[in-house]
């Protein structure tokens, strides 16, 4: 081979090994996200959705991609699911419902070169050798004890009012937090809670807001879908909400006092660089007031609303 | 061949034409939604029956309608509804997943069969609770079983939020609402090395005893004379309360046993997400849709189930492939069951034509003739 | 104390309209011999209907009538599936649940999308009678879809005993071969009452969203159309034994929630049993021996049969 042969024939491998590289880098990163309600269940899947928007906005569509899968409320169907969208090659596959766990378990090992992730819960199965799961777990209990506090101090009957699904999980740490917040700014408060046994009976959770209320509570909250029930009682009747999952104030917005917005972005983006560098599993992120997983949105409207229109109406005369 | 068997055969088929305008109507829906129906309808086919896993899959998710649809065929049989195939399958799965919890050092194998007999006994109680207050009480089973399935699904919520919650979750302070995993040595074994388990084999083998005992034998006999004719079965002396407890009891074992098989043979422990359709696939009612699809026969259960089974697989796999709205799938299969039920309509009125018919008659007449000349 | 039980009885009557609507439907139905398990998918499809009028219109009276519509609609549907076609009545009722269910949810989701409240039938005061102490704060001062349930019931008890088309759906009902030699249209009948359910049960669900509730979400009614066909044979096909079943199993209902709310301490999952328990043991304890399904019901009529 002649010198220039040579020295073509390199650039032309170079050229072909860079594009190569480029084009490797081009794929975009894929995500199956897999839920147990709806998109628009105004509080645990829809806000994983928000999350996945909010990182499609940020790394763009050509670098960052996700389908989903609603309704999986039936675990089988959900494994099925987990696996297909293993073959086909996403990257990640979020399964976001605590009942997934033991599908993953057995899915996992089977496709080394996919993540799954799942929450909430704290358990990454490295007991078990396997390496390519995460896990993702909301601190619930702070976003609870911040509304608590909010709740104690805008209260004026000191009754409040707790709407939950079951006592498990999620709502039993919020729960658990909301009480303590309130009872360290009033140790005195009648905290009464309620578990309507499901997520999604919305009849339920608005008759146990009405009995709440004619218990005294001037301050509602509660965990799941199904709240939609209660905050609009809370509207017709005149109480505080405070929120979880989401920001819920476009519900109600003068009584949505304040929603703890569960910021799943903040386990997506790191966990997203683990996988790219290698990484595929084996890491619990939390989510928390610190690490900006948990954000207490205040909605102004409802919390400073009444007073300010109280003043403007003469109601309070201040001069 | 005659003109009846070619009859017969245009006969078997309308349940298909059905099942295919009901499709063509979801084609409609699917292209309203901006969607390639062909494409939606290749993944349907696919999910179904596309790859070894598909298939185990379909299978994986027939054998608890097979379960159901026994049991269903019993009673209806019988000629009571039961409607309580969620309760009786979560009651079933408790009792069973309980006494492997609770007795982890036994031999696997016995470990299998006494939680499955467990879970058989259960599932027998909890619908004979309304068959025995039909019969004694005059309580309609159908508001018995629906209530019924209610307090197992609070029960099931107690029990898994509480007294028989992993305490992995405990420690890891988590607190999912699931048992710990039961140990491998209770898993039924695999058929092949995919999900399917030996729980389908079983629910076979359960198909032809009920055929055997419905058919073949007098307490079969008497169950569906019952069933048929109460008045008539009173007269000739048959004690119809004590029968109709009794297809109750029989129908609930069947379900139970299939709830404790979904246990051991697929998910190995117990979930919820508040309903129990997460743990059941709601194959208490589709079960239903299975026994009648078979004609309320045990043997014909078996296809019905797995066609059923094979349409809910398919429809999943739709759904992710296209990106259509699960709430697309769901309308679907309603217009499925609608279109498949109101065809019987046409089958029966051809036979009744052909019966009735002397043209045809005569012509299948003259048909033989000239085979046998 | 007091206000506890005026609470539990607002509750409970409040609870008990959906399915007092639902269940005199489905009443009517079983009479003239149609069995209908899909009460729940019209429901869904009634709430739906209602909510999305009101969202595009802001009229709750086109709401309230596009729920009869869209019911009447499915009841016309599930007529010519049971009644024309002859399906086999137990399975055309779960396939119009499975489809109403579907279809409701697909339209949210397409529709509208996020969830949303509206502004629903306010509370309207009956002048002069919701003044009266205590009585008055419990009983009259509910919305107009709650007082329309209640009204309802002495409407069908009259209807169904004291004119001649409710004497032809119970002859209908018991001696379809009967009524038909005596020149009774079987069929019209039939479709009468199944259609007028399925009005009910529209405005079953429009009372949920856009009276009682004033949203809607996938899977609104959450199984409540099956309790309300349980219901029926609590009411052993009276409509005054309809409503007892209903205001118990909603009282009871309205109980448990607030024996969690006093805190005392039973854990939530027995409390969320009792209605269904409660329904149950009375059921058995009234001991209704004697009471019989009507004769035709769940049967096709043939002619010549």
């Amino acid at each position: 081979m002649t010198m220039k042969k040579f020295i073509v024939f390199i650039a032309i491998t170079s050229i072909f090994v860079l594009s190569l590289v480029l084009c490797v880098n081009a794929e975009p990163f894929k995500v199956a996200f897999i839920m147990p309600s709806t998109v628009n269940d105004f509080a645990w899947s829809q806000s994983m959705y928000d999350a996945l928007m909010t990182i499609q906005e940020e790394m763009g569509e050509d670098e960052f991609q996700f389908d989903y899968s609603e309704s999986m409320f039936i675990v089988a169907d959900a494994a099925a699911a987990i696996r297909d969208y293993a073959s086909e090659g996403y990257n990640l596959i979020i399964a976001h419902g605590s009942q997934y766990g033991s599908s993953l378990v057995e899915i996992a090992p089977d496709f080394p070169n996919t993540s799954f992730a799942w929450g909430s819960t704290a358990n990454v199965f490295t007991d078990q050798g396997i390496t390519n799961i995460f896990a993702y777990e909301p601190l619930a209990e702070q976003g609870g004890f911040v509304n608590g506090v909010l709740a104690a101090k805008l209260s004026q009957s000191g009754v409040f009012g707790v709407i939950g699904p079951i006592e498990t999980g999620d709502a039993k740490h919020y729960t658990e937090g909301f009480k303590a917040g309130i009872e360290s700014i009033n140790p005195d408060a009648k905290i009464n809670v309620t578990w309507i046994g499901s997520y999604s009976d919305v009849a339920l959770a608005s008759e146990a807001a009405q009995t709440h209320m004619d218990a005294g509570a001037d301050v509602l909250t509660g965990t799941s879908q199904m709240v939609v029930g209660a905050i609009g009682v809370a509207e017709q009747r005149g109480a505080y909400w405070f929120g979880y999952d989401v920001d819920q104030s476009s519900l109600a917005p003068q009584h949505v006092v304040s929603s703890v917005d569960v910021i799943w972005a903040v386990a997506l983006r790191p966990m997203i660089e683990m996988i790219k560098k290698g990484e595929m599993g084996g890491k619990i992120f939390t989510l928390n007031l610190e690490n900006g997983g948990l954000k207490i949105v205040v909605n102004d409207e409802a919390l400073v609303g009444k007073t300010i229109n109280d003043i403007i109406q003469g109601k309070i005369m201040l001069r | 061949m005659n003109n009846r068997n070619f009859r017969d055969l245009l006969m078997a088929l309308i349940p298909f034409v059905a099942f295919l305008l009901a499709l063509s109507i979801g084609t409609f829906l699917i292209a309203i939604l901006g969607i390639n129906p062909l494409e939606a309808y290749r993944a349907l086919i696919k999910g179904a029956f596309g790859s070894f896993n598909s298939i185990a899959d379909t299978v994986v998710k027939a054998t608890p309608l097979l379960f159901v649809g026994l049991g269903i065929c019993i009673a209806f049989r019988a000629g009571v509804l039961n409607i309580g195939g969620e309760g009786q399958l979560v009651v079933g799965a408790l009792s069973a997943t309980i006494f492997c919890l609770n007795f982890p050092d036994l031999p696997g194998w016995i470990l299998i069969i006494i939680s499955l007999l467990i879970g058989l006994l259960c599932g027998a109680i909890w619908a004979g609770i309304a068959g025995f207050l039909k019969a004694y009480f005059n309580v309609n089973e159908i508001l018995s079983t629906i209530m019924l399935n209610y307090i197992a699904a609070y029960g099931m919520n107690y029990l898994l939020r509480g007294p028989i919650m992993d305490p992995l979750q405990v420690q890891l302070g988590s607190f999912i609402p699931q048992t710990a995993r039961l140990s491998r040595a209770v898993d039924l074994p695999r058929l092949i090395p995919t999900r399917l388990h030996f729980g389908t084999i079983i629910a076979i083998a359960f198909a032809i005893l009920v055929y055997i005992l419905l058919w073949r034998t007098t307490i079969g006999f008497r169950i569906r004379m019952v069933g048929q004719n109460m008045q008539a079965s009173r007269a000739s002396g048959i004690d119809v309360q004590r029968y109709m407890v009794l297809a109750f009891i029989l129908s609930g074992a069947l379900i139970g046993l299939g709830g404790a098989i979904e246990v051991i043979g697929v998910h190995h422990r117990i979930f919820t997400d508040g309903s129990v359709s997460g743990f059941t696939g709601s194959a208490g009612f589709n079960g239903i849709v299975a026994a009648l699809f078979g004609q309320l026969h045990p043997i014909g259960t078996i296809p019905a189930s797995f066609l059923l089974g094979a349409l809910l697989t398919g429809a999943n796999k739709m759904q992710r492939v296209v990106q259509i709205p699960s709430a697309l799938i769901g309308a679907l299969n309603g217009l499925i069951v609608l279109f498949v039920v109101g065809s019987e309509f046409i089958r029966r009125r051809q036979s009744r034509i052909m019966e009735k018919t002397p043209e045809i008659k005569g012509a299948c007449k003259i048909n033989q003739n000239e085979e046998n000349d | 104390m007091e206000a506890v039980i005026v609470g539990i009885i607002k509750s409970a009557i409040r609870l008990a309209t959906p399915y007092l609507y639902a269940s005199i439907g489905e009443t009517l139905g079983q009479l003239s011999g149609v069995l209908n398990l899909g009460v729940d998918g019209v429901m869904l499809m009634g709430a739906f209907s209602a909510f999305y009028t009101v969202v595009r219109t802001g009229n709750l009276v086109f709401g309230l009538l596009a729920a009869i519509i869209v019911g009447a609609t499915f009841g016309l549907l599930i007529a010519f599936i049971n009644v024309t076609l002859k399906a086999e009545q137990g399975i055309s009722g779960i396939g119009i649940y499975i489809f109403g269910l579907g279809l409701s949810s697909l339209l949210f989701s397409v529709l509208i999308g996020t969830v949303q409240t509206v502004k629903g039938f306010a509370p309207l005061p009956v002048p002069w009678l919701s003044g009266i102490p205590v009585l008055g704060e419990i009983f009259f001062q509910q919305n107009i879809l709650v007082y329309g349930a209640f009204l309802l019931v002495p409407l069908s008890w009259f209807v169904i005993y004291k004119t001649p088309i409710g004497l032809s759906i119970r002859a209908v009902g018991q001696h379809p071969e009967a009524a038909d030699s005596l020149g009774v249209n079987i069929v019209k009948i039939r479709y009468l009452t199944v259609i007028t359910g399925g009005i009910l049960s529209g405005i079953a669900g429009a009372s949920l969203s856009i009276a009682l509730l004033n949203v809607f979400q996938q899977n609104l009614t959450n199984g409540m159309g099956f309790i309300a066909v349980a219901l029926v044979y609590f009411g052993a096909w009276k409509p005054q034994t309809v409503l007892t079943g209903a205001l118990l199993f909603s009282t009871v209902n309205a109980i448990q929630i607030w024996i969690q709310v006093k805190g005392i301490n039973i854990p939530s999952d027995f409390t969320l049993m009792l209605p269904y328990i409660v329904t149950i043991i009375v059921l058995t304890a009234m001991a209704k021996r004697h009471v019989r399904p009507p004769k035709a019901l769940n049967k096709p009529f043939e002619r010549g049969e």
